[in-house]
């Protein structure tokens, strides 16, 4: 090395001043290195907030994530009782997890050291096994930057002022961008399918949906509900209560969805074409059925497909049932039902109509005839308001009032009406009011929170100009001297906590109010009208508050017979309970007679 | 002179290789006659991998295609998926993919630095730019919750906004390295035993880079001047101020002092970037992962990364996954072709020395 190279000797030997300063490291684990307050490090889960829906594990591409059962978590509805727990031999640390974690519950801490010379402690299940960790939480499942898509695809709907001028369908049904845009939020939890009374597919037909294959969707919504339009317009949806999304957003439009693939098959013919189902060999045995509403209906569409013989009687001219009678035009056009049936008559289901069992024909006739009965006929009664004036003229009871504007009657129920009750009855009996010309007022007992009505039908209530009267309680009918309703007395009520129930509505003494009005809708209830069946039926038939009492297969306690719908002691007042026990029925009486062979 | 000829087997695992890959040398005496490399210790199949996993999950393989430098990978692909998508990116992500980008481009820099120097035995270097790229990773820490594997760049933006306080986190990082460069100078550009080594070896004649596909700084390191981000820039590149360095001679030397005065660069653009930041959203939202669907369509989108010029091929046959995925990146150009090409007549210690200075990456060779 030439004289020259001196300065390329030298200046390296600078690197002698660096000595003495402080090092890069630090000296663990006495001193604690600063960990940034979004650093990706062992997971944190809520266990409280967790619902178990699964999308961590199946965003997590390296199977990293299980969902294991723990002790003290049981399933509910909307929560499977599962539990992620994390291999962190494959975790990567990449929070995909989290950041599609519906609940919020799914974070990751600052936590990033665990030695241990056992492979299984690095299988955890977060949040039961570092519980510590909750003061820690850094890469956090926040609603901004979560990968879900929380806000759902509003539903066009009719301008309020236009609705009240008739009953044309208020809801307008998604287009096909919509849907495809709605079904997209959908993470295929399934959730939902457990809550439902029947259990419909519905991940499955939402991602067919999503794909753009409406017809697949049809086809699967077909596998267990025979009435889907209807349902996809007037369910009481109770998929949506928990839905993932629903946790810190708003449910995926399950609903609508499935309206918007069923109102694809325009009419009956393209139903039996999309659907094409599989109809078994005609057996040799025939089941009777005493109602058409949707309980009804459903057992005969799937007895049918399963080759028996049905016959479905029906006392009035159409069919449906409540959803023909029961439910306003504007929610459930005719047209939609007569679709639906028209369908399932192609399927080989036969329905005596203007039938009246117990009049035009014996129950002791069906019932010998057939190898099985379904009886399914609702609630037809309405409880009275139990008090006093409830005889005057104008006084209706709801199933009164909307049987007969949906038979098209004319109903003059004149200016100013009162409705009483808080249900979805009570909305339907409301708005129809509306419709035909009448300032309405409706009571309730409680808070407007509190209605069982769906918040959707009260919302659209208070838009068409419903007043709603919470905390009141009607007290006395005024007649007028021809016995006609001149008025409604109510008291005033206040919220009482007793127990841990809900609270309690007490009349408030000397809050007496009179309102002025034309007609009075009782619309607190309906019960069972059972006299279409014979004394040594009813003898033997187990009751319970006016209720039949069936087994888990819709069985009474008579041979041969099942009962289903409203009257039943199973499931809710709803047409989506009425299906699901058409469908447990069904299977229960093909494998009774089958089972015969 | 020794007529012998002996085969000599440089890897898959040796120190003065950064990955897993092998050289076949033929040699004599201690001179390379004839080089062959060997690839495929390290293949994963990400490519194939990612045909499996939906558009978004592909992004946790993206960034392992190459450890020193993840995030070129994230951005390319995300600009791909974009393309196809029609996807528009809120300025402020722009900003924010520059900076990552460029502090990428640093970190990556200052591991070579480590190699460069330490394949010519000089070791302290390396100490010292690895412990100052920590810096860098807690800057990536900070911003993405992770200090090599970012996820943080994809289709619509990036993944969370800049927390509080970080820009001048950043801006004081940018002022330390830039007087750690000056150190780094006096260490190795100005030590003789650099200069001895790195002059006049492992040559790229000018008239055969382009011909052998060469990019990144082995290129502008034999004088031509060819960047992507000036020659189609993309996210904020065209809004900033920086020149693109070269120098002739196309040896080590040559290739070094062009990664020396990017750093200068890149610190340059990061600057401005963050003076500039503009307001407003990060993210333009892709619709839930899991049904998310790309459109049927093709694109070939190029990124300049550390390494080069790199480009990633994507195809989507309107599902929600890729159909497929292909990366054209700088490694298997320089480490498989180029190589072999100029390693006959050199000394077998300068190998390493050559193979590090061209920037070969075999994780990216294999994908």
């Amino acid at each position: 090395m030439s004289i020259i190279d001196l300065k390329g000797i030298l200046t390296p030997m600078t690197a002698l001043k660096q000595i003495g300063k402080q090092p890069h490291t630090i000296n663990f684990p006495d001193e604690q290195k600063d960990i940034s307050p979004r650093y990706r490090g062992f997971h944190y889960n809520d266990l409280e907030q967790c619902i178990g829906c699964a999308n961590c594990a199946t965003i997590c591409m390296n199977e990293a994530i299980d969902m294991v059962a723990l002790a003290g978590i049981e399933g509910q509805a909307g929560d499977s009782g599962l539990r992620p727990q994390i291999d962190y031999g494959r975790c990567c640390y990449c929070a995909l997890c989290v950041d599609v974690c519906p609940s919020g519950s799914l974070n990751m801490t600052q936590d990033f050291i665990k030695v241990s010379p056992d492979p299984f402690d690095f299988l955890m299940v977060p949040g039961k096994d570092n519980p510590d960790a909750k003061d820690k939480l850094s890469f956090t499942a926040d609603m901004d930057t979560s990968l879900n898509v929380f806000d759902r695809v509003p539903m066009r709907e009719l301008d309020p002022e236009e609705r009240v001028k008739s009953f044309a369908e208020v809801f307008l049904g998604y287009n096909e961008e919509e849907a495809r845009i709605e079904a997209s939020r959908c993470i295929s939890c399934g959730l939902c399918t457990e809550n439902c009374p029947v259990h419909m597919h519905i991940p499955e037909y939402i991602n067919a949906i999503a794909k753009a294959d409406d017809e697949a969707a049809i086809k699967i919504i077909y596998d267990n509900n025979d009435l889907p339009e209807m349902c996809g317009k007037v369910c009481t949806r109770r998929c949506e209560d928990v839905c993932a999304l629903q946790v810190r957003g708003e449910a995926v439009a399950i609903r609508w969805l499935k309206r918007y693939a069923t109102e694809r098959a325009e009419n009956a013919d393209m139903i039996a074409e999309i659907v094409n189902p599989e109809i078994r060999e005609p057996n040799q045995y025939k089941v009777g059925i005493i109602g058409a509403g949707p309980g009804g209906l459903t057992a005969a569409y799937y007895l049918a497909l399963r080759g028996y013989n049905v016959t479905v009687y029906e006392a009035h001219k159409d069919p449906g049932g409540m959803i023909m009678y029961g439910i306003p035009k504007y929610r459930l056009p005719y047209e939609s039902i007569q679709k639906q049936v028209d369908y399932m008559k192609k399927v080989g289901v036969k329905i005596h109509f203007n039938t009246v069992v117990g009049k035009d024909i014996t129950f002791d006739e069906i019932y010998n005839n057939s190898d099985a009965v379904f009886v399914a006929v609702g609630l037809q009664d309405a409880w009275n308001l139990g008090i006093e004036g409830e005889d005057a003229d104008g006084v209706w009871s709801a199933i009164d009032f909307l049987g007969k504007v949906n038979s098209g009657e004319q109903v003059d129920i004149g200016k100013r009406v009162v409705v009483v009750g808080g249900g979805d009855v009570s909305i339907d009996c409301s708005r129809v009011s509306r419709r035909l010309g009448a300032e309405v007022y409706q009571s309730y007992r409680r808070r407007i929170q509190d209605m069982p009505a769906d918040l959707e039908e009260i919302e659209g209530a208070e838009a068409e100009g419903v007043h709603i009267l919470p905390q009141t309680i009607p007290t006395r009918v005024i007649k007028d001297e021809n016995g006609k309703v001149k008025g409604l007395e109510y008291v005033k009520a206040e919220m009482i906590s007793e127990g841990g129930g809900r609270p309690r509505p007490k009349p408030i003494e000397g809050s007496e109010t009179l309102i002025e009005c034309d007609a009075v809708i009782a619309a607190i209830g309906q019960k069972a009208d059972y006299s279409l069946l014979p004394e040594h039926i009813l003898a033997k038939l187990e009751m319970q508050k006016n209720k039949i009492v069936v087994d888990e297969n819709r069985k009474t306690s008579i041979p041969k017979l099942f009962a289903g719908g409203d009257a039943v002691v199973i499931g809710r007042n709803d047409a989506i309970s009425a299906i699901a026990d058409g469908f447990v029925a069904t299977k229960a009486i093909d494998k009774m007679l089958m089972g015969k062979k | 002179m020794i007529e012998k000829e002996t085969t000599l087997y440089l890897g898959p695992q040796h120190p003065g290789i950064t990955g897993n890959m092998m050289i076949k040398l033929k040699v004599k005496g201690d001179v390379v006659t004839q080089a062959e490399t060997h690839v495929g210790y390290l293949h994963r199949a990400f490519e194939k991998l990612i045909e499996g996993r939906n558009w978004l999950q592909s992004f946790t393989l993206l960034c392992r295609f190459c450890v020193p430098e993840p995030d070129p990978m994230e951005l390319t692909y995300a600009r791909a998926v974009e393309q196809i998508e029609g996807r528009e990116v809120p300025p402020r992500a722009k900003y924010i993919r520059t900076i990552v980008a460029e502090l990428a481009r640093i970190q990556s820099f200052l591991l070579w630095y480590g190699g460069q120097s330490g394949s010519s035995g000089l070791y302290t270097l390396g100490q010292w730019s690895v412990g100052d790229r920590n810096y860098i990773l807690d800057l990536f820490e900070d911003l993405t919750g992770a200090r090599i594997y970012h996820m943080y760049m994809w289709p619509g933006g990036v993944r969370r906004d800049l927390p509080e306080g970080w820009v001048d986190k950043a801006y004081k990082t940018m002022d330390y390295l830039e007087k750690r460069l000056e150190d780094y100078n006096k260490l190795l550009f100005d030590n003789a035993i650099f200069q001895k080594r790195a002059q006049g070896v492992g040559i790229i004649p000018k008239d055969k880079a382009i011909e052998w596909g060469v990019v990144g700084a082995p290129l502008r390191g034999t004088g031509i001047k060819h960047d992507v981000r000036i020659d189609e820039p993309y996210e904020a590149y065209a809004d900033l101020d920086f020149v693109v360095p070269t120098y002739e001679g196309g040896d080590v030397w040559a290739r070094a002092l062009v990664r020396r005065d990017e750093i200068k660069q890149s610190i340059s653009i990061i600057r401005q970037a963050l003076d500039k930041m503009p307001g407003g959203s990060y993210y333009n939202r892709i619709p839930n992962p899991m049904k998310w669907t790309v459109p049927a369509g093709e694109a070939w989108v190029k990124t300049e990364s550390v390494r080069g010029e790199i480009g990633f091929y994507v195809v989507s046959d309107g599902s929600n996954k890729p159909r497929r995925v292909h990366l054209k990146g700088a490694a298997y150009t320089h480490g498989v072709s180029v190589l072999e090409k100029i390693l006959p007549g050199q000394n077998i210690a300068d190998v390493s020395f050559i193979l590090n200075s061209l920037g070969v990456c075999p994780p990216e060779i294999e994908r």
